[in-house]
Formats: structure tokens, sequence, C-alpha cells
């Protein structure tokens, strides 16, 4: 009984946490008049999943679409080939200045580029590099790679030196051991720093606002906002744009949860 | 050291941003001197603006704690559909908080948003209530839209450090008789206490920092009046009549500095250098 209770004030709160992303997807799917019925109704009355197909085939949007990919797929490439090296030999070996490359690590991993941002914005103006995939590339990566070295290091420092000892034994080189033993081992890892530095970057919005400019390099976060401005009101248009972007990341987060806690509480938990 | 090196490179790209930021300083302090700080203690929006951050940031991460803890604690408890409710609250936590913060835009809506119209059917209000225009509710509004995207991280932090409590902690306190009350208070709050500590300060840290809600929300109302230090700093720069790079830098500098804090306040606490020297 007291089971059954729990289930039911369960369903609420899941209700309560996705009620707002519901009417993001029913509005998606009305039509433009009846965005503007007052007072509004939750369910449409003429169903328009055609709304879907309108924003897909929007110029616009995959042009925005375009870029939030390139972005999001360089700079996390970018992340995993510069935090495996880093967190490897963090993991494995004390240099000079291990402990402060892993504070400064620490420090980035909580510092917003929000706060950054007018530094920033001078930095690429001097670089000249405004309205460049470069720009965004390069800030996205670097304030992801703290998250992944830190992560990485964990499961690098996870598998027992013994492995790596017996497949040198064997005749495996440094860097055969790195890439045919460690690296699988740490598979886990490298997906949820693969997963987590995308979706942060695809969500990104400061920084793109910012130095992005030009209609035709911005990224959905930035671009999706021009479906609602105080000259034009397509709110399905958005919605419909919003929901397309959102769903795919939330299925990639809920795959890399069990993980993600422990990379973002850094330092705190063992 | 090459691998520091490759490493490095997004880091150095990082510090010389914060560097040339500076850098901007240096150069009108060379016309103005320390002026730009001055000016920026001189102007008028500083006060309410400086006010409207510490409501902003307090209220949202007391009020996420206190409901993340609550939830937690449901999580924590077995029952069927357990994970529907965690799924659920993952969907706040991976969307985009520019698009999150454009629904919420929508739904507060005077005329055609869905708050109004169950407020009112509820015979919770009379009439309409205009959220995001309304001077006394504006900041109400944005507030529980910041409590509502924090509140999957802090709740999952939470929940991971009530689950690294062992079970035969509850055990010995009812055999000593403790009652449940009793318990939560003497034995389960304390031993949170680390994860607590840790989803406050980070909390802290993500809230100060939140440019997307308050941007969105507010972008309707003119002047300063509901802006937080960091969306103040970029109107000064990027959209404000005023356009003052000189005087957003310093203000960014204040920002970064009272970030900075919190870093350190957060490294003290949970002893990080234990975390790997062990």
């Amino acid at each position: 009984m007291r089971r059954a209770g729990r289930t039911v004030a369960g369903q609420l709160v899941a209700l309560a946490l996705l009620a707002p992303y519901l009417v993001m997807l029913l509005t998606a799917l009305k039509p433009e008049a009846e965005l503007r019925t007052s007072p509004p109704r939750l369910l449409p009355s003429d169903w328009q999943p055609g709304n879907f197909v309108t924003v897909l085939a929007d110029p616009g949007f995959q042009s925005w679409l375009r870029v939030s990919l390139v972005v999001a797929a360089l700079s996390t490439a970018l992340v995993v080939v510069a935090a495996v090296p880093a967190a490897y030999h963090t993991a494995r070996r004390r240099f000079r200045g291990r402990t402060a490359f892993l504070l400064l690590v620490l420090v980035t991993q909580m510092f917003s580029p929000t706060a950054l941002v007018v530094g920033l914005y001078r930095e690429f103006f001097e670089l000249d590099l405004v309205n460049t995939y470069s720009a965004l590339i390069l800030t996205n990566a670097a304030f992801n790679l703290a998250f992944a070295v830190w992560m990485l290091r964990a499961f690098f420092a996870s598998i027992p030196r013994e492995v790596e000892e017996a497949a040198a034994v064997d005749g495996c080189g440094r860097l055969r051991t790195l890439v045919s033993i460690v690296l699988p081992l740490a598979r886990p890892g490298i997906v949820t720093v693969v997963i987590f530095a995308f979706i942060a970057a695809w969500n990104e919005y400061v920084v793109a606002l910012t130095l992005m400019t030009d209609p035709d390099m911005k990224p959905l976060t930035v671009g999706i906002t021009s479906y609602v401005t105080a000259y034009v009101q397509h709110w399905n248009l958005l919605f419909a744009a919003s929901t397309l972007a959102i769903v795919p990341v939330v299925i990639l987060f809920a795959l890399i949860e069990p993980y993600l806690v422990a990379g973002l509480t850094a330092g705190s938990v063992k | 050291m090459l691998i520091g090196a490759v490493v490095l490179f997004p880091a150095v790209e990082l510090v010389r941003a914060s560097l040339s930021r500076y850098s901007i300083t240096g150069l009108y302090q060379g016309a103005v001197g320390g002026r730009n700080y001055a000016r920026l203690l001189q102007q008028d929006a500083l006060g309410p603006v400086a006010l409207n951050t510490l409501t902003w940031v307090g209220a949202v991460v007391g009020l996420t704690l206190v409901i993340s803890l609550a939830l937690a604690q449901f999580l924590d408890l077995e029952f069927p559909g357990r994970r529907l409710v965690r799924w659920a609250l993952i969907v706040p936590w991976a969307a985009s908080l520019i698009m999150t913060s454009k629904l919420f835009v929508w739904i507060y809506d005077y005329y055609f948003g869905l708050l109004n119209r169950a407020l009112v059917a509820l015979h919770v209000v009379r009439g309409p209530i205009d959220w995001l225009g309304d001077d006394r509710t504006v900041m109400g509004a944005m507030i529980g839209v910041g409590v509502f995207v924090s509140l999957p991280f802090t709740t999952y932090v939470l929940l991971a450090g009530l689950q690294s409590i062992p079970g035969e902690v509850y055990e010995a306190a009812r055999v000593d008789g403790a009652s449940g009350w009793r318990t939560y208070w003497a034995v389960t709050l304390p031993l949170l206490r680390p994860a607590l500590v840790v989803a406050a300060v980070l909390n802290l840290i993500y809230v100060f920092n939140s440019f997307p809600i308050v941007w969105t929300l507010n972008d309707r109302n003119p002047g300063f009046g509901h802006d937080t230090l960091i969306t103040y700093m970029y109107k000064i720069a990027f959209k404000s009549a005023l356009r003052d790079v000189g005087l957003a830098a310093a203000l960014g500098v204040v920002n970064v500095l009272l970030t900075l804090a919190a870093v350190l306040v957060y490294l003290n606490t949970v002893r990080w250098r234990e975390s790997f020297e062990a």
C-alpha cells in the first residue's frame, strides 16, 4: 500500500518535471492561429505535425543545425584528443607541477565562460576570429576539457598497473599498451566524456551569442530565438525546433547519468 | 611534458582570455587610471543590481537545496516506477537552458500563457498576472525557473550522498531506540553534510554565473531593474547605450573574483588534495 502511494507520488513528481516540456511539444503541434486563442488551450484542436517538417526544411534551421553539429563535434574531438594523454599522464606519473595542474583543471571546471565573456570577446576580436568556427570550438573545448581530464583520470587510476606491466612483459610498447589495453578498459569514461562535451557545446549559449553575430554562423541555441522576436511570433516553430534539439540530448544524457554526478562534483567523491 | 603542452593549450587560451581582459583595463588605465572601477561604484544601477543578485542566488540556491533534499530522500526509497522519476529528472538538466527559458516565457505569457489559465481556473488568482512585466513578480518568476533547472543536478548529488550512508548506521540507531525523526536529525543530516556542502557551493557558483534565464525572462523590461551582476555586465559591454568595454571589464573582474572566492571555498571544504593523493 505504501509502495503504491510512493508510485503515485513519483508519477506526480515526474509529471511536474515534464509538464513544461509537454507544453513545448503540444505548442509545437499547434497551427499558427491557435497560438493566439485566449484563454489558451492545452491541446491543439488542429494537430500540425507539419510544423516539424517546416522547421526541418527551413534553410535557417539547417544552417544553425550545421553550425551546432560542427562546433559540438569538433570541440568534442579536441577535448578527447587533449584529455586522454593528459589524464593518463596525471594518473600514472608524478611530475613537477602536477598538483598545480590538477588545481588549474578543477578551477577551470567550476568556471563558466559567462564571467569571462567580455575578455573572450576582446581576445577573439583582436585575433580576428569573431564569427569563425575556431573561436567557438576552442572556447567550448577549453571549458569542457577540465571535466574530461578529471573524469578520465579517475578511470585510468582505477586500472591496475599490473595489467599494463603484463602487457609490457608480453612485448607491448608504450603506445600499443595505451591503445589496445588501457583505452578499452576506460571506455565508459571516454563515452561519458564524449557525450558530456558534445551536449555542453550543443547547449552553450552566451559565448555563441557574443561571438557569432553573422546569421550564417549562429548555432541552434542562438538561431532559434529568431523565430520569436518583436516582429514575428512563431512560437510553434520555436518549440518544434527546440524539441528536435532537446530529444536526442536527453537520451544521450540518460546514458551517462550514473557517471556524471561523480565527475561534476570533482574532487569530493572518491 | 609534450603532453602537458597539448593539454595546456586551451587552458593557456583561457588564461590569456583573462589576461586580455585585464589588459583592456590596463589599456584604459593609461588614459583613465583606476577610474573604471571608480565609475563602476558610481553607477546608480549597481546597488539594486547587487541586491538582485543576492536575492537571485540566495533564493534559487536555498529553495533548490530544500526541494532537492526532499526529492533525493524520496528517490532513495524503493518503489515501482522510480526509474520514471529519475528519467524525468534528466530532462530539465539536459535541455538547453535558453530553450527552457523561452518555454517559460511562453508559459508565463499574460494573454496566452497556460500558467495564468490554470491559476484562474483553479481560482488561485482572480485575473491573469503579467508575470514578466510586473516589477513585483518578475524576480519570483525567474527564481522559479532557476530552481526548476537546478533541481536535477542537486538532487542527484544529494541522492549519491544518501546512498553512500551504510544501512548499518540506521540499524544501530533503531537498536538504540531512536525515533524516525531523531534518526534523521542526528544521523542522516550530519552524514549528508559533505554532499550538502558540495551541492550548495557548486550551485552558488552556477547560479551566480547563470545568464540565459535572467537574460530571456527579463528582456522585455527596460533598464537594469531586474538584472544580476552577470547580465548587467553583459548589457554594459554589448547591449546598452553605454557599450563601455572598460566599465564592463571592471565589473567582469569583480565577477571573476567573486566566483574564484566561491571556488576556493569549495576546494577548501572538499579538501580536494585527498581525493588524488590518497
